[in-house]
């Protein structure tokens, strides 16, 4: 059985010298952007913020909803239910979707004031291995209480969309061990909803009910 | 001065230690910074600071000065101000005298692995780069929101040689030809501005400048210069007083380069005079252990700025847990997440009403303040700043989107 390496990783925030001040070429922005852009976007707050309950919402629902003053279209934004989201495509489809069909019923286009325009970001990884590895369920848990929020962040969130890896890591290792249930209730977790401590305890709880078994 | 290892009280030990990993990845690299001044002004300041953190985690880090006449001083401050948006002429003599200076001290001058030049003073010694070798970095520090378009495409034909350009805001961010990072700036939790301080001492200078600290404060730091607003904070306190018992304080000093400094006084002052709550304090430069007191002691704290670089003044005030209220521009909403971690406003009577808010509200201000502090924690204190330098330095050698170190 392969143990588990954990990994931290480190961003770096890159400008795209892409802007916009209204609802239009926000649509334009999120339809070209690279993925790097859609998932700085859509993940930004969670770790910024990561302490924060209830977690703000998306960059682009915040911008829509504090800037434009557009409530209803920045709550369908914020709406976004990113845990169900297999892809970078399929999120970019959603937000795309949800713009266009506020611009179809749209009299106007609102510009945002001067100053307050949104600016498209993206980040770049740079991954690391901690000196920390797991060979079972106990050892798991036990590193798992400790590693940083940048490794728990990493292995739950980066892995599934940015990495592309469809699954984040826990799970798939949770499965190769053979724990298939907690594998499965590991993927059922909404990690957005919660802030990452809480979802260190979660998952902290959820394994050694399984270690104990 | 502090050692890194003296930040892992506050930063965490294990930020402290990734820092290490990330610095190990560097070794046998000189890093040479470049800029124009060795004291005074915000780039020397943090450059003192910062080279002796980083030579402590084992990075060969340096400093190098460029010199120059008083002719060249003269350019480069147009150029500042052109970068501002002010209108400004500079002739061709000038730019050519400014080339001129930058090539005498490229001449003199030995280049490490990786050359971070700061603002637009040494910009054009990346000439040297095909004879130097190495991974060159231009860092510009300065508000960069609506610059001059002539000055622009003078340094724009400097800026596309380097390897990256780094700015502070992403309103800074230009179309380049090379990839642009954001690196905001930094405090210092253990500078005598922002480490935690004895209520005693909180209290002594409370009562020297003779403010009750019985009642609510409500504190404004900052030069008094037009952009800072401190007529439109008298009057959005004026407005929230008639509905909640409060003291204004106005502190900092004088702006001596602007113009419109002394007319501003004088009506901070004629508005001062006629109400004993109003507290107006001109601090002289060492008086950063009073503005820690002040912003500590302050129930509230505002920053009601009509323009702003960074505004590091917010970040200062968060750091404090002090519920923030500030304008919505340059670098503050990046620090502030309206109703999350302070308060951002566009008016004088959205600040009254946001004053009035949270001194009546108390919880709610302390949720802010505490969110702010984090949130600085997280995202504006000086190790987070040399977290991003270090990758920075490793983004020169690793281009991918996603990097395995």
């Amino acid at each position: 059985m392969q143990p588990f390496v954990f990994y931290t990783k480190y961003d770096q925030t890159l400008l795209l010298g892409r802007r916009a001040r209204n609802l239009q070429a926000l649509l334009e922005g999120i339809k070209s952007v690279p993925d790097a852009s859609l998932y700085f976007h859509t993940h930004r707050f969670l770790l910024q913020h990561h302490f924060l309950s209830p977690e703000p919402p998306n960059d682009f629902a915040y911008w829509v909803t504090e800037v434009l003053n557009d409530d209803a279209l920045g709550e369908r934004l914020s709406s976004a239910d990113l845990v169900q989201y297999d892809s970078l495509a399929d999120l970019r489809a959603f937000f795309v979707d949800a713009l266009e069909e506020s611009l179809r019923q749209t009299e106007r286009v609102v510009d945002s004031p001067r100053g307050e325009e949104f600016h498209f970001m993206a980040s770049r990884i740079f991954v690391l291995p901690t000196p920390y590895t797991a060979e079972g369920l106990n050892d798991f848990a036990s590193i798992l209480e400790h590693i940083s929020i940048s490794a728990l962040y990493y292995h739950i969130f980066d892995a599934k969309l940015r990495l592309g890896h469809d699954d984040n890591d826990f799970s798939r290792w949770f499965a190769d061990l053979g724990h298939e249930g907690l594998a499965a209730k590991m993927r059922l977790l909404d990690p957005y909803t919660q802030t990452m401590e809480g979802l260190r305890t979660q998952i902290l709880s959820m394994v050694r009910r399984y270690a104990n078994d | 001065m502090p050692t890194i290892r003296d930040y892992a009280d506050i930063a965490g030990k294990g930020a402290i230690e990734e820092l290490y990993l990330l610095a190990d990845r560097l070794s046998g690299k000189v890093v040479q910074n470049v800029n124009s001044t060795a004291v005074g002004g915000g780039v020397a300041e943090i450059l003192i600071r910062m080279l002796p953190l980083l030579r402590d985690l084992g990075v060969d880090a340096r400093w190098d000065v460029i010199k120059g006449d008083e002719r060249f001083f003269a350019t480069t401050k147009k150029i500042h101000n052109a970068l501002h948006g002010v209108a400004v002429d500079i002739n061709e003599d000038e730019f050519a005298g400014f080339l001129e200076t930058n090539r005498m001290n490229a001449s003199g001058m030995t280049f490490g692995d990786v050359v971070f030049v700061h603002d637009p003073q040494p910009i054009a010694l990346i000439e040297e780069r095909p004879q130097a070798g190495g991974r060159w970095v231009w860092r510009c520090h300065i508000d960069f929101s609506r610059p001059d378009e002539h000055v622009w495409r003078f340094l724009k034909t400097y800026v596309d040689r380097y390897d990256s350009a780094v700015f502070s805001a992403p309103a800074f961010a230009r179309t380049l030809s090379i990839p642009q990072v954001l690196i905001s700036p930094s405090i210092d939790p253990l500078s005598d501005k922002n480490r935690d301080l004895p209520a005693e001492t909180i209290d002594g200078i409370f009562e020297r400048f003779g403010i009750d600290r019985s009642r609510p404060v409500v504190t404004q730091i900052s030069r008094f210069d037009f952009l800072k607003d401190p007529v439109g904070v008298i009057k959005a306190y004026r407005i929230a007083k008639r509905r909640v018992d409060c003291q204004l304080v106005l502190a900092g000093g004088g702006a001596t380069d602007d113009p419109e400094g002394p007319a501003i006084m004088k009506q901070v002052m004629d508005e001062a005079e006629h109400d004993k709550d109003i507290h107006v304090l001109f601090l002289p430069p060492a008086s950063d252990i009073e503005i820690n007191a002040l912003q500590r002691g302050s129930t509230v704290v505002l920053q009601k700025s009509l323009r702003e670089g960074f505004g590091l003044t917010v970040a200062e005030a968060l750091w404090k847990s002090c519920p923030t209220i500030a304008g919505a521009v340059g670098g503050i909403p990046l620090q502030i997440k309206h109703k999350y971690s302070g308060i951002l406003t566009h008016s004088i009577e959205g600040t009254a009403h946001w004053i009035k808010q949270l001194l009546q509200e108390p919880a709610f201000a302390r949720r802010l303040g505490q969110n702010g502090r984090e949130h600085v924690k997280n995202n504006f204190l000086i190790t987070r700043h040399i977290k991003d330098y270090l990758l920075l330095f490793l983004s020169l050698y690793h281009p991918d989107d996603i990097v395995y170190l």
